[in-house]
Parts: C-alpha cells; sequence; structure tokens
C-alpha cells in the first residue's frame, strides 16, 4: 500500500516532529509511505479567506501531486478535511477537475481515522508516562467524525491515563486567520479552553491539529503555565513526545 | 436600525474589557446549551424532525410569492388587513398612518426585530404615539435608555440581576428589589396600566400560516395575548420569509422552535391569531392589520444565500457561539448577532457595512450542527468573505498578502526558500526561549498570548537529510 503524507505546512514549518511521528505511524503499521516534496499548502487559507482562485490553484497542484496514491494521509483534521470535503465544491463547471477531485478525496484521511478505520492497528510504537487530556478540534470532530479514533490509539499506548476535561468538544478560539484577525477574541475563547484543559488535572493536552495545539501552548505559557505539555497525538502514539 | 457593524472590532475589545458583562455572559452561557442539550432528549428523532422542518421551509422560500399570496387570500377572508413594506422606512411609514387613523396615542409591544431593523419605536415616537414594550427584557432595554438587544430571544441577556435591581430602583423610584419575583411583579404593575389603556397592540410573528391566514406567536411571559387581544388594533409586522403552508408543518417546527431556542418542549403561551373579533366573540381587535415586510429577504431568494431565508429566529447559533459567547451580541452593531446576525447583516444591511462579520468567526461549525433547520452556517460567512473579496471590500494589504502567498505556495522551490528562511527567523526572534512573546508580523496574535517557537528547521529540510544519510 502507497501512502502519500501531506505533512501540512504548519507542521513542515514549526513541528517537524509530527510528520515524522506520522510517517513512522504508517511505516510501522506497514505501509510504503512517500513524502512529496513539492508540497507547500492544501489551500485552505486562501479558501476560507475568500481567495477562490488562489484556493483553487492551490487545490490543483495537491490533487496532481498525491492522486498517484492509494491513500492520501494528513496529520490535521481541518487540512484533511479541506481536501475531503471542501475541494468538492470548488469545480462546479470543470467535470475532470471534480472527478479527480472526487476520487481523492474518497482516498484521503486524517492520521487517527486512517490509522483504525483503514490499517485497524492493533498496536502502535509509543510509550509514554502520565495524564492525557484530549482536545477534540473543529472540523475534524464536526465534519471528519474524528472523535473515537484517537482516544482508541491512546488507550493503546502504555502508561497514558486519559483525563477528559468538560468541553473537550469546544473550539479553542484558533480559527485560522481569525486568529491574527481578531486576536483579543481569539486569546480570550483560548482561555476559557485553558481553564478546561486545568479542571481536568491532566499533565498533557494532545490534539489532531497543530493550530489549535499553538493556540493552546501559546496561551497556557502566558498564563504562566510552565509545565502542561502539549502534544500532538502522533507525536505521543510514536513515542516522540 | 442605525448600523455599527463597522466598528466591531473595537466594540468586541470593549466588551473583553467589560468586566460586569464578561461575568453577565459566563452565567447565560452554560443555561442555553444545557438546556437546548436536555430538551432534544425527549424527540426521537431530531435529524429527522429537522430534515422535516428543513423541507419545509425549502418548499415555501422555493415558491415564496405563491405562499405569500396564498397567505394574503385567506388572511383578507378572515377580515384581516394585509400590508406590503418594501423597507423599514416603509413599515415606519405604515405603522404610523395606522395608528393616526384609529386616533392612537398608545401603542403596546410583544416583542418583534423586525420593529428594531426599521427603527420603528423611534419613528412612533416622533409621531407622538408612545410605543410601550411589554416584552420584560425588551421593557429593560427600553426604559434603560432605549438600550438595543444583545440576543434576538433574550434581548438583555447582557444585564445581570444586579443592573435591573439598580436600573428598576432608578427609573421606576421604588425601593430597591433584589429578588428576581419582586422585580418582575414591578415591572408587571408598570405594565398593566398600559396594557389596559393603549389602543393598539403590535406583535412579531413567529410564523404566518398560510391555510388559515394565521399568525402563530411563541412567547413566555403572557405579554403576548394583552398585547394581541385587549386593544382594538393588533398590528402584525413579520418577514415576508415567515410564511409556511399548513398547520401541520407548524406544529413540525414547533418541536423544534422551543427546544432550539430555550430549551423547552413547549413555550409558557403558544398563540395562533386568526382574524378579527366576530361578533359573537369577547376577545380580539377589531382591526387586524399584517405588515410583510421585506427588507432585502427578496433579493436573497434564488441566490447564493437563499438557504439563509430558512432561518426561524431561534437563537441556537448563537448560544453555541464561542466569538458570542465571548462577546455579547452588541459588538455586531446591529439587530441579529452571533452566526446568523454575520450573514444577515451584510445581506440587509449592506455588505460594505460590514466587513468584519463574516470573519468574526473560528467557522468551527458548531452554529451549523445545532441549526433546527440545517443552514450551513459557516459555508454562507466563507461566501460572504470571497464575495467581500471579489468587491474588492477587504484592506488592501490582506488582499496583496493573500495573494502573494497563494503564488509562493505554487511555487515549491520558492516555497522552500522562504519556509527555510521564515522558520530561521522565528527561531531568531524566540532566542533561547521556547516561545515568541512579540511577533512583529501578527502583533495580534502575541497581545493575548505567546507564539511557541518552531522546532528549527522546516520538515523538508530535514526530511532531505535523513533520505541523503539513509
Amino acid at each position: 500500500m502507497r501512502v502519500g503524507l501531506f505533512v501540512t505546512c504548519l507542521v513542515d514549518l514549526m513541528r517537524p516532529s509530527i510528520g515524522f511521528a506520522a510517517l513512522k505511524l504508517l511505516e510501522n503499521a506497514g505501509c510504503e509511505v512517500v513524502v512529496p516534496d513539492t508540497q507547500t499548502c492544501c489551500g485552505q487559507p486562501a479558501w476560507n479567506s475568500g481567495d477562490k482562485p488562489g484556493a483553487e490553484a492551490l487545490a490543483k497542484k495537491t490533487i496532481a501531486e498525491f492522486e498517484g496514491f492509494d491513500y492520501v494521509v494528513v496529520p490535521s483534521g481541518s487540512c484533511g478535511d479541506h481536501i475531503r470535503t471542501e475541494y468538492l465544491g470548488m469545480f462546479a463547471t470543470e467535470p475532470e477537475w471534480r472527478d479527480r477531485a472526487t476520487a481523492m478525496a474518497a482516498r484521503t484521511f486524517e492520521l487517527t481515522d486512517f490509522l483504525v478505520s483503514v490499517l485497524k492497528v492493533e498496536a502502535v510504537p509509543g510509550s509514554y508516562t502520565g495524564s492525557v487530556t484530549y482536545h477534540d478540534s473543529c472540523t475534524g470532530l464536526r465534519s471528519l467524525g474524528i472523535k473515537a479514533q484517537p482516544r482508541m490509539l491512546l488507550a493503546k499506548v502504555k502508561g497514558v491515563e486519559l483525563k477528559e476535561m468538560n468541553g473537550c468538544e469546544e473550539c479553542c478560539g484558533f480559527g485560522g486567520t481569525f486568529s491574527v484577525k481578531f486576536g483579543d477574541v481569539s486569546a480570550a475563547i483560548a482561555e476559557r479552553k485553558c481553564d478546561f484543559i486545568h479542571s481536568s488535572g491532566a499533565r498533557a493536552v494532545a490534539g489532531g491539529d497543530l493550530g489549535c495545539l499553538l493556540n493552546i501552548e501559546g496561551k497556557l505559557r502566558r498564563m504562566g503555565d510552565e509545565t502542561t505539555r502539549v502534544l500532538h497525538v502522533a507525536e505521543i502514539l510514536a513515542g516522540e513526545a | 436600525m442605525e448600523i455599527k457593524s463597522m466598528r466591531f472590532k473595537a466594540n468586541a475589545s470593549a466588551s473583553l474589557a467589560n468586566v460586569v458583562l464578561q461575568g453577565n455572559l459566563k452565567n447565560a452561557k452554560g443555561k442555553f446549551v444545557t438546556k437546548r442539550a436536555e430538551a432534544l432528549k425527549d424527540l426521537d428523532d431530531f435529524e429527522g424532525t429537522r430534515d422535516a422542518a428543513k423541507a419545509i421551509r425549502n418548499k415555501v422560500i422555493d415558491n415564496l410569492d405563491l405562499w405569500l399570496e396564498r397567505f394574503e387570500r385567506k388572511a383578507l377572508d378572515t377580515g384581516a388587513h394585509v400590508l406590503w413594506a418594501k423597507d423599514g422606512a416603509e413599515v415606519c411609514r405604515l405603522v404610523t398612518e395606522i395608528a393616526r387613523k384609529h386616533g392612537v396615542k398608545k401603542v403596546t409591544k410583544s416583542k418583534s426585530m423586525l420593529s428594531e431593523e426599521a427603527g420603528l419605536n423611534q419613528a412612533l415616537e416622533a409621531a407622538g404615539i408612545q410605543p410601550v414594550e411589554t416584552d420584560l427584557g425588551e421593557y429593560i432595554l427600553q426604559v434603560d435608555n432605549n438600550e438595543p438587544p444583545s440576543h434576538i430571544i433574550a434581548p438583555a441577556v447582557h444585564k445581570s440581576l444586579d443592573d435591573v435591581a439598580d436600573l428598576f430602583h432608578k427609573v421606576h423610584g421604588t425601593p430597591r428589589k433584589t429578588e428576581i419575583p419582586a422585580l418582575t411583579r414591578e415591572a408587571r404593575e408598570v405594565l398593566r396600566g398600559h396594557f389596559l389603556t393603549a389602543e393598539m397592540g403590535l406583535s412579531g410573528g413567529n410564523f404566518l400560516v398560510a391555510e388559515t391566514g394565521s399568525v402563530a406567536l411563541v412567547t413566555n411571559e403572557g405579554n403576548g395575548r394583552m398585547v394581541t387581544t385587549l386593544p382594538k388594533v393588533h398590528v402584525v409586522i413579520t418577514g415576508i420569509e415567515k410564511v409556511i403552508p399548513t398547520l401541520e408543518d407548524l406544529s413540525t417546527l414547533m418541536r423544534l422552535l422551543p427546544r432550539s431556542a430555550t430549551g423547552q418542549s413547549i413555550s409558557n403561551y403558544f398563540s395562533i391569531l386568526t382574524g378579527v373579533k366576530k361578533p359573537e366573540e369577547h376577545d380580539g381587535p377589531e382591526h387586524l392589520y399584517f405588515v410583510l415586510v421585506d427588507s432585502g429577504r427578496a433579493d436573497v431568494i434564488g441566490g447564493e444565500f437563499h438557504e439563509m431565508l430558512r432561518c426561524i429566529r431561534c437563537g441556537a447559533c448563537m448560544n453555541h457561539c464561542p466569538v458570542y459567547q465571548t462577546i455579547g451580541g452588541h459588538a455586531y452593531g446591529w439587530v441579529y448577532p452571533g452566526p446568523m446576525g454575520s450573514v444577515l447583516t451584510p445581506l440587509y444591511a449592506g455588505i460594505e457595512n460590514s466587513i468584519d462579520l463574516p470573519h468574526a468567526a473560528t467557522l468551527c461549525n458548531q452554529c451549523g450542527i445545532v441549526c433546527p433547520v440545517g443552514i450551513p452556517l459557516p459555508e454562507l460567512l466563507r461566501k460572504l468573505r470571497e464575495k467581500q473579496t471579489d468587491a474588492g471590500l477587504r484592506p488592501l494589504t490582506e488582499r496583496i498578502g493573500l495573494r502573494l502567498w497563494a503564488w509562493v505556495a505554487q511555487q515549491p522551490k520558492l516555497y522552500a526558500l522562504g519556509a527555510r528562511f521564515g522558520v530561521r527567523y522565528l527561531k531568531w526572534l524566540a532566542g533561547k526561549s521556547d516561545r515568541i512573546s512579540l511577533l512583529p508580523m501578527a502583533p495580534e496574535w502575541t497581545r493575548g498570548r505567546d507564539f511557541p517557537a518552531p522546532q528549527g528547521k522546516t520538515f523538508r529540510e530535514m526530511y532531505a537529510a535523513r533520505r541523503k544519510a539513509a
């Protein structure tokens, strides 16, 4: 099985360890993983900002780079959903591209969903010591139904104690460009998320989208919390945390 | 109503800095959400009921002219008058004319968001007619210097018990009371006199039933019945999209509206009002007028925002919105706040007058999930952003920035170089620290939180190095 790994622009720039963790998890499960070196961004920021031509150009570029693989795997619910769901709506007047987008959408998966639903992994390589609470990122949760998958996988990691927080499904306030257009509102929403995290008593918070994690970590630190770890679920599963 | 949505950002910051408001918002936040979730449990099939409700609303807005004509015909048969208003100014003119014709000096009002859209109270006052708001929330706002509502079903939700205690003590000149029943009683005592002396009652309408020519009213305080039955003249003001075909359809929608709005399986009062008082009847108005208002709605029909017309004004979207919960309704700057307001305000009050609103959302889709008529609010907000960009309404720096970024992202080599440079710059900003406390290119981010430092090299660099070594 040949899997194309779309690492996402944020992981490429900010936290390559998430990309390597995803790579390890997929290879460990027996996949032949290819990381096309021309990949950049799926185009979600352009699409959500109202730049349709920019978003379409990046969608075509991504489709062309990844349509040759058996599966496309993304360590992010929102980027995964952008390829899986939003690409389909972009090409109403271009049937050829619509067909290519449709074909690829069906083979595109968020990482934890892929590990559970497609690969049906029995074991993961990681081990971890400590309590973890899980933040459900909005798009993964509400559009792709990512809820049980990361928890099922975390349950396979020796030493992880999952402590659910109240409000785990509430938005952290990131919202892509929202976080810099309305920074004050975004940070105030993040504060509420951090309060939920603190109330859970967990020593670490994990999630599946780096955007949310940067937002949460940035707010925790500004609130004076120097100890709560903020981790991508792939890092824990791969034993890279 | 005057639109102040261009000040959204400043308004939002002011809301965040308002300690009293923040406390009130925190208190209100959980209640709507928890009660709705509880109330939905006794619906056998929420999804199925929602699909049915969506189908009813679609059926109407797909052929709105037809259903409006049917409604008009039936309403005329019951002895009502049906008037059509193009915009808010025409609403004010028509209602003032009706009041003059019947020698009206005082109008009691049940809640109507459309009268807020039209600025009707100000117009009535200017014509020497006294409007009296009788919904408790609306009454509180009216006596507080005509403060605008901050929520479509709980207009004074931004106020605390203490705020109202102070206000009533001041405007009623009575000893300060701190118990809710005592405050409510005080308002009732003031309003009772108005109910008995007003010559005209004015209400909104939750639904217009085409089959019978009736208006359906959902209320919790009983004031709606006073307003619509005691005075000799009753005026109903609604948007033209509020019509539904049958009473059977009304029962379907009513399974969702109170549950979605206040978390009640049924509201305390639910009235279906049909026609004028008949000779053998004791109650009801002698004259009944429907003022059916366009105010931008007809322009939405058949376009890319068509689905918004399904809205039944329950308020669930704002109750579940992280942005609304954080800043409250006033920041949105017009009649309708929250996600539905961020779609409606640009459509009804001008896209150029509300540049920030479609962007004032994280697109978390909590609103779309709870909407009882399945309006894809995040998608509509995104389309509005697209319209703004196409019309050149976004700031030039943003447009150039987005374009440049999208262009670079299409040139892998250039992009890789840019990322390589960018990550080193960020690492340099962080220095030895694991975080950046001031991002010069995005100071909005770091005003309220830190920005975690990057690991130091891009994934693609490290991956290439690893492949080389292997």
